[in-house]
């Protein structure tokens, strides 16, 4: 029997061969046959879970509260020292300061990815805006949030902070930020489904001491990590609950 | 424990006031016009118990209430209370979050320099296997405008 492993659709692309190096090493550490499945967008990893067809994810921290309290995933392990935060950018032209300046009707850029525009949202809140009186201007990409600032299509942008800090020097140039979010504790976690969870302590183990195998370091540094470390239930509903007081 | 604000603490010129806390607790509260900015994109998190007492607080905190970690932990919530907050508004929020709802608000927070900080707070019940374990709260920064309507609305709730 194979299981279906995928990976939250807002990675960073330079680490897709990363995900399927990662995927044959977990194959061969656990002894378990695994098919790595990428999808292109949220809405086709979502109709995937709801099917019941993956069992191992990267999950980013939106998706978890859901993966938990609806289909009976389990942590397994964070990146260590990585977090999710978010940044509103505007045009380096642009004389705005502060979101405060900001006024109703602005057109702000920004992608599916759930948390981040989450975080965002909740970054321009203090300028009065939210999903009612933005001008929304949906992209496919962080690149072509960008590209919508330096046009001028969108008058500020909201980044996975991750994403904004791997534009080219030169696009980064021509932006500003106006605010980077600090939360610290809201992060991607690897999640385990109820069809694997009989092998949950096995992954778990093999996973943290991965950092001590040469090979492994190898995987993890295309993966663009240094190590995994264990998220414990209580972590993860700590998490889940931080993300229900942000999610209104 | 919560104890009387010390003058030594406080920045700035002072009123003083005796504020009646939960569970029929009086504190000497002493508190200045001095207002401390929330900062841009930070989250201030706390979890407490049942009860109310401080179980957990992060960074944010820490900075936003110039308490030390160790002042925090174990004391109730209601330190940070400000005596310019409506008692209706805590009732309001122990009502909410006691039905197991989710409460949000703006709460102008007392710092322990006797200054101030507004922000837009939520709290929600922590519930593990039906059963209700702690209140997260998290408090980011408000709007500028909400808060004005604040100042103007809660001197008429008293």
């Amino acid at each position: 029997m194979s299981f279906m492993f995928t990976v939250s659709p807002d990675f960073t692309p330079d680490h897709l061969s990363g995900w399927y190096i990662f995927n044959t090493w977990i194959q061969r550490q656990t002894d378990t046959a695994i098919h790595l499945e990428m999808y292109n967008d949220f809405q086709s990893q979502r109709e995937a879970i709801d099917k019941d067809q993956i069992d191992l994810i990267y999950a980013n921290p939106f998706d978890a509260a859901m993966l938990v309290r609806e289909r009976g995933f389990q942590p397994l392990v964070k990146a260590t020292g990585e977090s999710d935060e978010a940044i509103i950018a505007v045009n380096a032209k642009n004389p705005v300061e502060d979101v405060a300046h900001l006024n109703e009707g602005v057109k702000i850029a920004f992608t599916e990815d759930p948390d981040v525009k989450m975080m965002g949202m909740i970054m321009l809140e203090p300028g009065d805006l939210d999903a009612s009186n933005i001008t929304p201007v949906l992209s496919d990409t962080y690149v072509l949030v960008a590209k919508h600032l330096l046009k001028g299509e969108a008058d500020a942008g909201i980044f996975l902070a991750e994403a904004y800090d791997g534009l080219s020097s030169m696009i980064k140039k021509q932006l500003r930020v106006l605010v980077r979010s600090q939360i610290s504790v809201i992060h991607h976690s690897l999640m385990i489904g109820p069809k694997l969870l009989d092998k949950k302590d096995q992954f778990q183990q093999v996973l943290v001491d991965m950092k001590a195998d040469e090979k492994g370091q190898g995987v993890l540094k295309s993966l663009g990590f240094n190590s995994w470390e264990k998220v414990d239930n209580d972590e993860m509903e700590f998490m889940i609950d931080l993300m229900d007081t942000l999610n209104t | 424990m919560i104890h009387d604000m010390k003058v030594e603490d406080i920045v700035g010129d002072y009123k003083e006031v005796s504020l009646d806390l939960y569970q029929s607790i009086s504190r000497k509260v002493l508190y200045t016009e001095l207002e401390t900015p929330y900062p841009d994109g930070k989250l201030i998190v706390s979890t407490t118990t049942p009860e109310g007492i401080i179980t957990h607080v992060n960074q944010s905190f820490v900075e936003m209430s110039g308490f030390n970690e160790e002042e925090l932990i174990g004391a109730p919530h209601s330190i940070l209370r400000h005596p310019d907050m409506p008692p209706a508004a805590f009732k309001d929020l122990w009502d909410t979050v006691g039905r197991g709802e989710k409460w949000q608000g703006f709460v102008k927070n007392l710092r322990k320099d006797g200054g101030y900080y507004w922000v837009k707070a939520t709290v929600i019940p922590n519930v593990r296997n039906g059963k209700l374990v702690a209140y997260t709260s998290v408090r980011r920064k408000p709007s500028r405008t909400k808060v004005e309507e604040c100042i103007k609305l809660y001197p008429t709730l008293f």
